[in-house]
């Protein structure tokens, strides 16, 4: 590798663990579509800083453009508030206004400039090792390295310093309030870190990447755990191990790093929703596989004591005589009088089946439930 | 605006726009009143990959097969939407975030993979991205008004079923209709009218097509029919004029245009529309208001007349001021509808009518 490849998976790494962290908020908040309107109006920000500023490298541009992307979410809360439209209309007729008027106004005013819409939309992760920092003499690494580990260095100190805060608006908001919590106020510094790192990332990795990176790595880990501290950790070591698959998969095709990072989150979403032990498709699909096989045997057991002792015992208790008093296909019926056999329910001898005591027990058990 | 009829290149834009407006507008009604707003953003995204998978399987650019590679990616995120929401907690905000991220980075993986590709050529696939009106050719007007008309027949087809859908599914239900089998063709057919829009305005804008018609035209009815059909007119106005302003001035790309236009007759149906436009509520507010105001400074008027036995003694302003606030212009409103004299520089008085209107 060499010493450009390891900087553009640092920036990756580090651009995926700072979204991964907000992001888990916003997924527990049933917010996760803020983050599209965010990182997509706050284009017009950095048109706007960059008219103001006239340098695309200034700090001040970040913030601004943070400003705008804060600007979208009260817009977007006024324009509810009026009762005119639902949430969901007035994300979808917000952002798309925004960035609808930064796109005219790069092309109008800014063309040629660094500002170009391609890049802003999908980013350039391959030219981030380019654009480096200089200060005081000294080199101090590519400029998205640096800001964003500022920017993860913030999400960290502010998700610690606002833990209690954070966890009991994002659970229990009507006992926030009750405490005197402010949850709109954490709120709005949620929507305000949310909106610093789309910038910061922005740059780096593009719009939608952000989105991708903010809200699948937590909702892939939001299947594997019901513990905050471990759903930060996942999704942060999630967003990490997709962005640097996505990486080498950029690599071997010769494609956008950032979509191929998009990818992978995908592909970490889909295995969890397969495979995540309990929650998964896979495990939901042996659950019931097994609750039908205990169905059956409980079946059976209930279908013997009803004519335990009986006269017709001898016609009813026959294995090939199940088919046509349970509706079971016979090797069905096979299979099931084989696991109730094992787990010594009843004792068959030849055709005929014998309840034992446990499963005399069980059969009663099962029908005074 | 002769050009509409002579230009050809206009009139196709300008047909093509408008065939888009008018299906989004009517389709995206449906979603809107079904708060799946988004599901427009998250199914035009989707279609990124659909698109790109199209020309590399079958190497053609023909307008029907992007189309239909896109309304494949894009019906294929909708279900992934809809089975993440039934079969996991993840919310419906989540299930749409993933699918239109993760789809549409794929569609750029794609992209990119074949711009890469010596022997591709590829141009005119990246204007899905953004749109572009300007390349409108006739065979694309062809598909898209086709497409669009049989959406919208199927629209018309099924009408009492999908209103029934829109607002009580469950009675539906009840009633014996196959409501998921309803809402995965409404669904189906708003995909239709999303990628008949993707070449004018590009994949990260159609939202707003489906969105901001029906938005607007939300304000102006209450009924269904008349909404669907204002929608549709508004989703062609828009349209239109958006891509007639971008061909007419330098470097004024046609997907944003559009969309500022449609934004701009959102905000005028938000101000001015019926009985709930915003400027009427507050005009209306204010009008309240300062009847409340007259109507106090009459009671107040009638309240000092009983405490001061010697009727014919007039008031000034100042007290009643004190006693409602603000009183001199609803007192010249009183005198002006004769229910209060004034005997002298500032003082007031009930006459007979005024006594009786306040003793109402």
């Amino acid at each position: 590798m060499t010493s450009g490849q390891i900087e553009i998976q640092l920036i990756a790494v580090v651009v995926a663990v700072a979204c991964a962290l907000p992001g888990t908020f916003l997924v527990l908040r049933r917010l996760a579509l803020v983050s599209d309107a965010i990182s997509h109006s706050i284009l017009l920000g950095i048109v706007l800083g960059f008219f103001v500023v006239g340098n695309v490298n200034s700090p001040l541009l970040l913030v601004g453009a943070a400003l705008v992307g804060l600007a979208t979410v009260v817009l977007v809360q006024l324009l509810q508030r009026t009762g005119l439209v639902r949430e969901d209309a007035a994300i979808g007729l917000v952002f798309p206004a925004l960035f609808s008027i930064g796109v005219i106004l790069i092309a109008r005013y800014a063309d040629g400039v660094h500002l170009d819409i391609d890049a802003v939309l999908l980013g350039e992760l391959a030219f981030a090792p380019f654009d480096r920092l200089e200060l005081l003499g000294w080199d101090w690494g590519p400029n998205a390295l640096v800001v964003m580990s500022v920017i993860l260095g913030l999400n960290v100190a502010a998700i610690a310093l606002f833990w209690k805060e954070l966890k009991l608006s994002t659970f229990d908001p009507a006992l926030a309030i009750a405490l005197g919590f402010a949850p709109a106020a954490v709120q709005y510094a949620l929507m305000s870190l949310v909106s610093l790192t789309a910038v910061g990332a922005f740059d780096a990795v593009g719009s939608i990447l952000v989105v991708a990176l903010m809200i699948a790595p937590p909702a892939a880990a939001y299947l594997l755990t019901d513990n905050l501290v471990r759903l930060l950790l996942l999704a942060a070591g999630i967003g990490a191990g997709s962005a640097l698959a996505g990486y080498w998969l950029a690599f071997a095709l010769d494609a956008s790093i950032a979509g191929a990072m998009a990818t992978m989150t995908g592909v970490a979403f889909g295995l969890a929703w397969l495979f995540a032990p309990g929650r998964g498709l896979l495990a939901a699909a042996r659950r019931r596989a097994r609750q039908k096989l205990e169905f059956a045997q409980t079946m059976l057991t209930i279908h013997l004591a009803n004519h335990e002792g009986k006269p017709e015992a001898a016609e009813e208790s026959r294995i090939d005589h199940l088919d046509r008093h349970l509706r079971w296909a016979p090797d069905f019926a096979q299979r099931i009088v084989r696991l109730a056999e094992r787990r010594g329910l009843v004792r068959a001898s030849g055709q005929v089946l014998e309840l034992t005591q446990a499963g005399r027990e069980l059969a009663a058990d099962a029908l005074a439930r | 605006m002769l050009d509409l009829f002579d230009d050809y290149t206009l009139r196709t834009v300008a047909l093509g726009s408008a065939a888009l407006g008018i299906t989004s507008g009517a389709l995206g009604t449906f979603a809107v009143l079904r708060r799946q707003s988004l599901l427009g953003d998250a199914i035009s995204h989707a279609a990124l990959p659909g698109v790109a998978l199209a020309f590399l399987l079958t190497g053609s650019k023909a307008p029907l097969v992007l189309v239909a590679g896109a309304a494949l990616a894009g019906f294929a995120g909708t279900l992934l939407v809809m089975g993440v929401t039934r079969t996991t907690r993840i919310k419906y905000d989540s299930a749409l975030g993933i699918v239109l991220s993760v789809f549409f980075g794929f569609g750029l993986v794609l992209l990119t993979f074949i711009q890469r590709r010596p022997d591709a050529s590829q141009a005119g696939l990246d204007r899905f991205l953004f749109g572009q009106a300007a390349g409108l050719l006739q065979r694309d007007l062809v598909t898209m008004a086709v497409l669009g008309g049989i959406a919208l027949a199927a629209m018309l087809l099924v009408w009492k079923e999908l209103k029934l859908l829109a607002f009580d599914p469950d009675y539906g239900a009840s009633l014996g209709f196959p409501m998921r089998a309803l809402d995965v063709l409404l669904t189906s057919l708003l995909v239709v009218a999303i990628v008949i829009g993707l070449q004018t305005v590009g994949v990260v804008l159609m939202a707003a097509m489906v969105i901001a018609p029906a938005a607007a035209a939300r304000q102006w009815t209450d009924r269904l029919g008349l909404a669907v059909a204002l929608a549709a007119a508004f989703g062609a106005l828009a349209g239109v004029s958006g891509s007639v302003l971008s061909s007419e001035a330098e470097r004024l790309p046609t997907g944003p245009t559009i969309v500022l236009c449609a934004t701009a007759i959102v905000i005028v149906s938000l101000l001015a529309a019926g009985r709930r436009g915003l400027l009427w509520r507050e005009l209306r507010g204010r009008r309240d208001r300062r009847r409340l105001r007259v109507a106090a400074v009459l009671a107040d008027l009638l309240a000092l007349e009983q405490q001061h036995p010697d009727a014919h003694r007039g008031h000034s302003a100042a007290v009643l001021s004190v006693m409602s606030g603000g009183a001199l212009p609803s007192l010249q409103v009183l005198e002006r509808r004769g229910y209060v004299r004034r005997l002298g520089e500032d003082e007031w008085v009930l006459t007979d009518t005024g006594r009786t209107e306040a003793e109402r």
